[in-house]
This record gives C-alpha cells, sequence and structure tokens, in this order.
C-alpha cells in the first residue's frame, strides 16, 4: 500500500532556516543542514526546501547546499526558488535534489512547465501554487492565485483561479501540486479541507496539503476527508509542538497508512 | 571499484552519495574501458525512456551494457532500460532481461505513482537479504514491468508490478534505493556483495 506523506518543509532564506506567519515576519529556526539531518532521523518521508525570496530577489536557489544537502539525506528532497530555465533546473537536479518545484516563474510564463517536463520527465517537476481565498468575490471562483509571496511588499494578484491553473499546469505537464492555502499559514488552525477537495476533484497527478497544521487531527481530517498524498508542514514541526515519530504512530492507529 | 554509469541522467549525485555513505569507492563515467574493467556496474536513470536510451546511444554505451557479465543493477528507468522494450515511446532497451514495460494502469489513482510503498511476495535472494515482507521503498514513476518469470518482489499500486527483477547477474529495482532510507541502503549493500 502505498502510504501518505509527512513532508516538514524548509523555508531557506540567506542561507538559514526561517518561519513567518501568513507569508510575514519570519524568525530564524536554524541551519539547513542540521534541520535536514534532524527531520530524517525522526523519520520524515520527504523534505522540501523553499528559497523563499529567490524569485522576489530575482536570484535562483544556490546549488552548493543542495549537495550538501543530498549527501546527508537518504531520503527524497524537493527544492524550490526562482527556477526559470531547464538550465537552472538541471543545476539543481545534478546537485543531488530528487524533484524541483516552480511557482512564480510558472505563472510568469507557464509554457516553462513543459520545457522542464520534457526534459527531465514530470516525475520531478512540482507546481506549487499559492491559493488565496477572497471571500469578497460574488462571481466565479473565490480561490486564487498569488505569485511572489517570498516578501508581502512583492507578492502580485494573478488574476488566475486556483482550479483553473491547476488543470492548465498538469495538462502542461506537472508531476505533483503543492497547494499552498495562504489564509491558513502557520496559523495552526487546521488544513483548508473544502479547498483541498475541491482541487482533488480536478487533480490526476500526487497532491500534497500545504498550510494550517497544529495538531494530529488535522492531518487526520486532511488525509481522510481531503484524500491528499502528503501533508506539508512547517512550524509545528520546527517549534516541536508535534514530534514526527509521534505524530506518525498515532496516525497509523487512526488507520491511516503511514510509514513507520 | 564500483561503477556508476554516467546516464546524463538527473540522479547520478545521490546514487554516487548513497554509495559514498556505504563507504564503498566509486567512479561515474561513460569510458566503456573503466565500466568494463568495475567488479560491479549501477545503471541509473531518471526521466524519459526515450531520451534516456538516446542518450546511451549516442555515449556509445549499448555494446558494453549489453555485454557485461559483472553483477549490474538498474534503477528505476535503468531498470526498464535493461529489458526488451517499454511503450514508453515504443523504445527498444537493452535485452538484458525478457519483458515489456507498460504504463502503470492505475486509471483512478493519481499518476505518476510516487512515494513510500511496500514490498511484497520477496524471493529468497541475496539481493533482498534482511529485507521483510511489508518494508516501504521510495517509487517515482509512471511505467512499471508486470509481474513475469524474472520478479523476485512485487509492489502493488492499483495492480501489482515487478518492485525487484533479477536475471543471473542483472538485477532491476523499479524504486530508488539511493532514497529509500535503511531498507535501500541494505539493498545496495547487498548488491555490492554479490561476487564478479
Amino acid at each position: 500500500m502505498l502510504a501518505r506523506r509527512i513532508i516538514p518543509c524548509l523555508d531557506v532564506k540567506d542561507g538559514r532556516v526561517v518561519k513567518g506567519v501568513q507569508f510575514r515576519k519570519h524568525e530564524d529556526v536554524g541551519n539547513i543542514l542540521d534541520l535536514a539531518l534532524k527531520y530524517k532521523d525522526a523519520g520524515a518521508d520527504e523534505l522540501v526546501f523553499y528559497d523563499i525570496t529567490a524569485s522576489v530577489d530575482t536570484r535562483t536557489v544556490c546549488p552548493d547546499w543542495i549537495k550538501k544537502v543530498s549527501g546527508l539525506l537518504d531520503i527524497p528532497f524537493c527544492v524550490a526558488g526562482g527556477i526559470k530555465s531547464v538550465e537552472a533546473a538541471r543545476a539543481r537536479l545534478e546537485a543531488g535534489a530528487d524533484k524541483i518545484s516552480v511557482n512564480s516563474p510558472a505563472l510568469m510564463q507557464p509554457d516553462l512547465i513543459n520545457k522542464l517536463s520534457a526534459a527531465f520527465g514530470r516525475q520531478c517537476i512540482v507546481v506549487g501554487v499559492d491559493s488565496f481565498e477572497d471571500r469578497s468575490i460574488k462571481d466565479g471562483s473565490t480561490y486564487r492565485v498569488k505569485s511572489h509571496t517570498g516578501s508581502a511588499d512583492a507578492t502580485k494578484e494573478t488574476g488566475r483561479g486556483t482550479l483553473e491553473w491547476i488543470t492548465e499546469a498538469i495538462a502542461r505537464g506537472a508531476g505533483e501540486i503543492v497547494l499552498n492555502c495562504m489564509n491558513r499559514d502557520g496559523v495552526r488552525t487546521g488544513y483548508d479541507l473544502k479547498q483541498l477537495q475541491a482541487v482533488r476533484t480536478i487533480c490526476s497527478v500526487p497532491l500534497i496539503a500545504s498550510g494550517g497544521a497544529g495538531k494530529v487531527s488535522h492531518f487526520v481530517d486532511v488525509f481522510k476527508q481531503a484524500d491528499v498524498n502528503g501533508a506539508l508542514a512547517a512550524s509545528v514541526f520546527h517549534k516541536n509542538i508535534l514530534p514526527i515519530p509521534a505524530l506518525k504512530t498515532e496516525l497509523k492507529a487512526k488507520g491511516i497508512e503511514i510509514r513507520i | 571499484m564500483l561503477a556508476i554509469v554516467d546516464t546524463g541522467c538527473a540522479n547520478l549525485a545521490s546514487v554516487g552519495f548513497a554509495v559514498e555513505r556505504l563507504g564503498v569507492r566509486y567512479v561515474i563515467s561513460m569510458d566503456a574501458a573503466i565500466i568494463q574493467s568495475a567488479d560491479h556496474v549501477i545503471l541509473p536513470g531518471v526521466g524519459s525512456m526515450p531520451y534516456a536510451t538516446a542518450q546511451l546511444k549516442r555515449r556509445g554505451l549499448v555494446k558494453v551494457l549489453s555485454n557485461l557479465t559483472q553483477p549490474l543493477l538498474g534503477i528505476c528507468l535503468g531498470m526498464q532500460m535493461l529489458l526488451d522494450a517499454s511503450e514508453e515511446g515504443a523504445t527498444n532497451g537493452l535485452g538484458r532481461i525478457k519483458g515489456l514495460v507498460t504504463k502503470l494502469g492505475a486509471s483512478d489513482l493519481p499518476t505518476p505513482h510516487m512515494g513510500w510503498n511496500t514490498l511484497e511476495n520477496l524471493d529468497d535472494d541475496p539481493l533482498l537479504f534482511g529485507v521483510n515482507e511489508s518494508d516501504y521503498v521510495y517509487f517515482v514513476h509512471s511505467y512499471a514491468l508486470p509481474i513475469g518469470a524474472h520478479t523476485i518482489a512485487t509492489t502493488t499500486y492499483g495492480q501489482p508490478f515487478s518492485a525487484v527483477i533479477r536475471s543471473g547477474n542483472v538485477y532491476g529495482c523499479q524504486f530508488h534505493p539511493e532514497r529509500s532510507s535503511k531498507v535501500g541502503k541494505k539493498i545496495l549493500e547487498n548488491f555490492l556483495k554479490v561476487k564478479p
């Protein structure tokens, strides 16, 4: 049986791991390599590293630490941050990343997804989507995609609906979707089940939930009710609110397929 | 010495790091003489079958890999390249093991098949020494080899398929041992213990 994945997310800024609340006010939480090892040893199924200011600062996530992380890890990991070209992706994959995730660059240049997928296969191309629920919208989709969310000042409205963008990204060759529900980021009140359920119905590739994890029941709900393949979380792990071994044991006891 | 065949595919570094963690000397190479003289050979691979086999041809590696007698392990797409052919782009493989790779038939499940899945129906094979039924390993693929005479372990995603295959000294893993934690480490160790 395929296990549901528990994925700690490490937001990287200036070579350190940081965490914000609703994409603002970032605090330092530690060294990249120390945290990568800690989460691997705790039983994480996969790690995701987001160089959160790369797109804002028009840089690309740096291959040097990717190589160091790859040397340490015997589990898969994904990197993201300002990857705008096949060459930039190749450098990160050759450094040892298993997958690359694109977000803002794909919104600016959707054809990038096709090019990356053709060059490396869809299995290593993840599309991250930062989705904001705007309840003031009366007609059409209230879920809207934002870009350049690494800095509050740089964040842009894309004018795209979340479901439409995900459908297009999959058609272009995305092999996995990470849905960041921005309203829930870092607030630990639970995943946005309603939005994830809506996306699940149109998402034919693996779907990873992100934003809102605070306690064990949130993970149970997101796996049982939204049928996501993985659940990504940051602050509950960084702040040791939910140690991964205890979380996984409880999920397994609740009948969820989990790798212990 | 272990040779990791430089297929131009993206998981070369992680395979290298995995054997480095085992304290094994290795070389990543596309040089026929180096590959032929190695005690063990690993054929890694990610991406698409037509692209990867074109790379093998361009690098003049088809003949070398077809004639190797030492233990050879194909990983993921590297395993698929050891077979006769794949439905993916209707591509011919190296024909080291009989079989046709087909598209995963899990229409109601998300594809690619991505994540940690269990090994089942393990044969009593030296490659799988210390590996147990229901141990998890990491998969990421959309094509697979149906179960056949050379299957020595299976995995189920919608339907069962070959997770590990063997024909004589030629082995293949559909999953990524280099990213499969302790179970993957054990399998790589076992492979490196196979007598050249």
